[in-house]
């Protein structure tokens, strides 16, 4: 049986322990302290923690005032509202001066569930990465959440981390290094390379399982930084195979897929390629395994692409 | 005012109804937010029920009145009234967060008809609100619009670049509410980010303030009138209420802002309700 935890209480764990080891260390939310798990944070330490209420614009500016006085805020609160809502405040206020502010954000994705498209970020990785200085982060499990969070504050700048909300298989080891920029290939395989990111990763993996039963030999890649982008791995695994699936969930606009596609394109390498991500339509409400499956990110659906694309070249 | 003793009842009747449907609905969907939505659940019956002048068999009617529920969250109290209205068929209320249903977690103007607004994240719906009554002066018609913010929604900085905009724009036939039951997520409003004094903000930025006690139909009704009365200025009903009203083991309880009560909850506050 694999371990289940949700990503967003090991956000929170992680925190706790951080703060621990580095008193400079604050934490920042906007009225979702408990959804998002500073709240933890907040008990341990009243001092370094702020609510700021409903106001994530405000949060980020606050944030971006305590890092320059060398403090390193971690600022939290649903991605749709910190890269969303607080987007021009995160640009100019964090990322063009430069800031060692940390955009911890946990609710990413469709896996929202019942809340519905208002609440489901599926497109802050395309925004975050769209800022020069931004450092762009998509764990895949609870364990990879709390070496994310780690390593974030080892770096000097704004660092944003899309947590996810429900709980999600334990795909990563406590031992296995974590690198930011360095992709972790967690399969290896000769038919074609899927590269995954976030929750995302668990279900290529599923899939790979079932496309070997079949006979495809599946790469499977962690894209667990989106920016900056392991391109050395990336080419070097699609050398392999001239077949790429990108999944995520987020639209296949500006996110994981895009990211992959600009590097092959740009470094001439020819490939057979398929994006699986959300196709330029907003979420809606649902059960989180449901809405997967509706938005084509399931094992069974990346199975079906792997399939359509191995035998088309046949 | 000439609210007769009967209309007042029948509306307090009508509003237990509303609030039987958010238990219930809420219960069978397994999520939401119940806290917000009984409390809203006067000021929404008062509306839909008496003030507004809408219609179920032509939702986009152009000369209706309009509601945007600022407070999206809130939206099984609405859609408990919509489905009272007739806009859409009961069955539907049961269908609320599942896959598929017309009934999302958060308004979705497009999925459901007679919302007038699509809302969810918060701060966003008074500036809409006033496009909305810009827009009835513009055409020259005299529907008027209504919100509903949150008191701890009204945290977010757009709330007051918009309350700016109204009376900048004297907006008369604009009415807003704030369901002021003091509870947001993580605590009392005024332990996480005081918004107090209300009053006071409103009218320093230019608005006619009213004081009620938004579970009292007569006053929430004589609120209203008076609001159509003011002119040159935009009225803000700051209405004291209590989050999860009706329902005891909800009334202030911070825990019920965003918990379904599960089914045995749902029926011990429907015994009550
Ligand atoms: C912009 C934005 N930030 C955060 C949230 C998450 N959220 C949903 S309800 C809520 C608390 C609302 O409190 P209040 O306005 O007082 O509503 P009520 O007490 O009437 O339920 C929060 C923070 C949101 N929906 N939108
Ligand atoms: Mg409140």
């Amino acid at each position: 049986m694999t371990n289940m935890k949700s990503p967003r209480i090991a956000y929170g764990e992680a925190l706790v322990e951080l703060g621990e080891k580095n008193e400079l260390v604050v934490a920042l939310d906007a009225d979702l302290a408990h959804a998002t798990q500073t709240a933890l944070f907040g008990e341990r330490f009243k001092d370094r923690f702020f609510n700021l209420g409903i106001a994530e614009q405000n949060m980020m500016g606050v944030a971006a005032g305590l890092s320059l006085c060398g403090f390193i805020p971690f600022a939290s609160t649903f991605a749709i509202f910190g890269a969303g809502r607080a987007f021009e405040q995160i640009r100019n206020s964090i990322c063009y001066p430069k800031l060692n502010v940390k955009i911890a954000v946990t609710h990413g994705g469709v896996t929202v569930g019942e809340d519905g498209a208002s609440h489901q970020a599926i497109e802050d990785i395309s925004l975050m990465r769209s800022l020069p200085n931004m450092t762009v982060i998509v764990p895949c499990d609870a364990i990879e959440t709390k070496k994310a969070v780690f390593a974030a504050a080892d770096i000097e700048g704004p660092v944003y981390i899309r947590i996810a909300r429900p709980v999600a298989p334990i795909i990563t080891k406590e031992e296995d290094n974590f690198e930011i920029g360095k992709a972790k290939v967690l399969k290896e395989g000769k038919d074609v390379s899927i590269f995954a990111t976030g929750l995302m990763v668990a279900k290529a993996l599923e899939a790979a399982v079932t496309l070997g039963d079949r006979g495809i030999d599946a790469t499977v890649i962690n894209i667990h930084t989106i920016k900056p982008l392991d391109e050395d791995l990336i080419l070097k695994e699609v050398a392999k195979t001239s077949k790429v699936i990108t999944v995520e969930e987020h639209t296949i606009l500006g996110g994981l897929g895009s990211a992959v596609a600009e590097v092959l394109v740009e470094k001439g390498m020819k490939a057979q390629m398929k994006r699986i991500g959300i196709n330029d339509t907003f979420g809606q409400s649902g059960d989180p395994e449901q809405l997967l499956e509706h938005y084509g990110l399931s094992a069974q659906n990346i199975v079906k692409v792997a399939e359509e694309m191995v035998e088309n070249l046949k | 005012m000439s609210v007769s003793r009967q209309t007042i009842e029948e509306l307090q009747s009508k509003a237990r109804i509303i609030r039987r449907h958010i238990v219930e609905m809420i219960a069978e969907a397994g999520s939401g937010h119940p806290g917000g939505s009984l409390s809203s659940a006067d000021i929404v019956t008062a509306l839909y029920f008496h003030v507004m002048n809408v219609d179920p068999k032509n939702p986009k009617w152009p000369e209706r009145d309009r509601l945007v529920l600022s407070k999206g969250h809130a939206a099984p109290v609405v859609y408990a009234a919509l489905a009272e209205k007739g806009f859409f068929p009961k069955e539907e209320l049961l269908k609320l967060r599942k896959t598929g249903a017309m009934l999302q977690g958060h308004p979705d103007m497009k999925a459901t008809p007679g919302l007038d607004m699509t809302t969810g994240s918060l701060g966003q719906g008074l500036s809409a609100a006033n496009g909305m009554a810009l827009a009835a002066k513009l055409d020259n018609k005299d529907y008027r619009v209504y919100v509903i913010m949150g008191d701890g929604e009204i945290q977010e900085g757009q709330i007051w670049e918009a309350a700016m905009t109204a009376a900048h724009y004297k907006l008369d036939n604009l009415t807003a509410f704030v369901d002021h039951n003091g509870l947001q997520i993580d605590g009392p409003i005024t332990k996480v980010m005081s918004p107090e004094s209300i009053q006071e903000k409103f009218k320093a930025f230019g608005w006619n303030v009213i004081d009620i006690d938004g579970h009292d139909i007569q006053q929430i009704l004589e609120a209203v009138e008076e609001a159509k009365t003011v002119k040159g200025k935009p009225t803000v009903i700051v209405s004291k209420t209590v989050k999860g009203k009706g329902v005891p083991f909800m009334e202030n309880q911070v825990g019920w802002h965003g918990k379904a009560p599960t089914l045995d909850q749902a029926k011990e506050a429907l015994e009550i309700l």
